[in-house]
């Protein structure tokens, strides 16, 4: 039996009206969208427009405004470098924050060593900017303030409409890595005051590979240097030919989420609540990580004291979850998401994230909730931490060899 | 990351899982690690002082798959042995018997330190005459 899929953040299935949408343009309809001279590219340019127009609707924006990428990760590039290097005369100044996906942040760093001055805004408690701090942070130098949407592990939702207010009155242009706030909850690039938007099709059920930046065309009228030279695709923003089913993919992915997300959203957030609800009925010590108020209604990220995660993740090897754990990740380093918040590394170590997504069920919610209580009390039983706890030692007092 | 069928089955079904007194004489204690690193070994050995054998061990272990796999082989692997013999337990040996990958490694380098650290913790004991004070470091 295949494990039951719940790290929706990670990525996501395609929806199977996603798949019929794409399927033509692979055999049948492959026409270059570029070819101007026969009904093959007309076909495709057809297709492609018609996504555009679907993903501009999704996000508040027109279809002029769509730039088609490869996914977030280019999409956050162009934005960002393309920003920093169009506006190189105005400043050198970008503010983002420290829980950012590493798409940004490493993007800011590579700029970081070309010159720029970057601001890594640190966040509170429950994950959540502090906007006075951005506020200050913003000098005559900066040319660009980064933040994302939602979190990818903690699915924290930002103010962004305030950030895109406090952007406009300052000036500076405001890009938003909304990957995971895309399709899962409303956004609009105008009421939320965005000048660049990321996304990507495969957190949305379409096809991986495939993404999108929005770029202002009108107050302001935001311009880029491209990122990828060529024949001058996407108004010179970005060359390359495109890719028609993806982009097709993309489109019936933000046209599906955007007519499902009423009833979606209310459904997803009550699996969740019910995960969340069993979980703390049943088990002592668990802990939410970030913001319970704002935050995806898809995502719950928990702490499960004294059990260290990967161990926890061996005993539910028939559920797909991931940890904050340093044991899962390749650096041997605790998510620095986590850490971002406060939490102490030993924390961070017992965090699990569940993603809940379209295709789950409340019998698998109810499967994941039973399963993991059983596996925690194991290893709490196994856990010397545990038994440390039990007894009433403070595990912060204890002088731990540390190697 | 794939596990050894050997990791599985310590994970599935830890050998020596408890507890001792910490405060008895012929009880050796080892701690190791913290939780801090996402690992904590407690290991510890019932020594019969009359012939210095490792008459039963426990351990406890707050770690991955693979740090609890490695202190309950430790565990089997130290019952039936003397304090001596115990010191010759190496964690390569772990590492070979368990099929570690090398990221896992230092999991069998916390089981090597434990099975050094009760040890000591005996031998400071026994050293001292009467039962000593119990030290969790
Ligand atoms: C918040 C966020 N930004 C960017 C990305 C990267 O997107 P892509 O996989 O489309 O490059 C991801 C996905 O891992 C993400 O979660
Ligand atoms: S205890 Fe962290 S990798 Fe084994």
């Amino acid at each position: 039996m295949k494990p039951i899929y719940f790290d929706n953040h990670a990525t996501t299935p395609v929806d199977p009206r996603v798949l019929e949408a794409m399927l033509p343009y692979f055999t049948e309809h492959f026409g270059n969208a570029a070819s101007r001279n026969h009904s093959y590219g007309w076909t495709a340019e057809d297709a492609v427009e018609k996504a555009r127009k679907q993903i501009a609707s999704l996000v508040g924006a027109t279809s002029k405004e769509i730039v088609f990428t490869s996914g977030a990760t280019e999409s956050n590039n162009l934005a960002i470098k393309g920003v920093a290097e169009m506006y190189a005369e105005k400043g050198n100044h970008i503010i983002t924050a420290a829980t950012e996906h590493k798409a940004t942040l490493d993007t800011c760093k590579h700029l970081e060593k070309k010159g720029c001055r970057i601001t890594y805004l640190p966040v509170k408690g429950d994950g959540l900017i502090d906007l006075d701090m951005l506020r200050d942070a913003i000098t005559e130098k900066t040319i660009l303030v980064s933040l994302m949407y939602a979190n990818n592990e903690i699915g924290v939702v930002q103010p962004i409409a305030e950030i895109g207010k406090l952007c406009k009155e300052k000036g500076v242009l405001f890009h938003t890595d909304a990957v995971q706030a895309c399709g899962k909850i409303p956004v609009n690039v105008i009421a939320d005051g965005v000048d660049l938007l990321s996304l990507s099709a495969h957190k949305m059920y379409g096809p991986k590979g495939v993404g999108a930046l929005y770029v202002r065309r009108k107050g302001p009228r935001v311009q880029l240097t491209a990122q990828m030279d060529g024949g001058g695709h996407e108004r010179g923003m970005r060359s390359g030919t495109l890719n028609v089913p993806g982009i097709a993919g993309l489109g019936a992915a933000c046209e599906i989420s955007q007519n499902d997300m009423p009833t979606e959203s209310v459904r997803l957030r009550g699996l969740r609540d019910r995960l969340r609800a069993t979980l703390e009925a049943n088990l002592e010590e668990v802990y939410i990580n970030g913001s319970m108020e704002h935050r995806l209604p898809h995502n719950l990220n928990m702490s499960f004291a004294y059990v260290e995660g990967e161990s926890l993740l061996m005993g539910i090897n028939d559920i797909a979850v991931s940890s904050g754990s340093a044991c899962t990740s390749a650096t041997l380093e605790p998510s620095y998401v986590l850490k971002a918040l406060g939490l102490g590394d030993d924390m961070a170590h017992t965090s699990i994230r569940f993603g809940i997504g379209r295709f789950n069920t409340e019998e698998e919610v109810d499967y994941v909730a039973k399963k993991m209580i059983d596996v925690v009390n194991k290893l709490r039983e196994l856990s010397p931490l545990w038994e440390m706890f039990k007894e009433g030692i403070d595990l912060s007092k204890v002088q731990w060899t540390a190697h | 990351m794939a596990y050894s069928d050997k990791v599985v089955d310590h994970y599935n079904n830890p050998r020596n899982v408890g507890s001792f007194d910490k405060s008895r004489a012929d009880i050796g204690t080892g701690m190791v690690g913290a939780p801090e690193c996402g690992d904590v070994m407690k290991l510890q050995i019932q020594v019969n002082a009359a012939t210095g054998v490792i008459e039963d061990a426990k351990f406890k272990t707050f770690g991955c798959g693979s740090a609890i796999a490695s202190s309950s082989l430790a565990t089997e692997w130290l019952k039936g042995k003397t304090v001596d013999q115990a010191l010759e337990i190496k964690n390569t040996d772990i590492v070979n018997e368990l099929s570690l990958p090398p990221v896992k490694i230092h999991c069998s380098v916390l089981a090597e330190d434990a099975i050094k650290a009760a040890i000591d913790d005996y031998k400071a004991k026994q050293g001292a005459g009467a039962p000593a004070e119990a030290v969790t470091h």
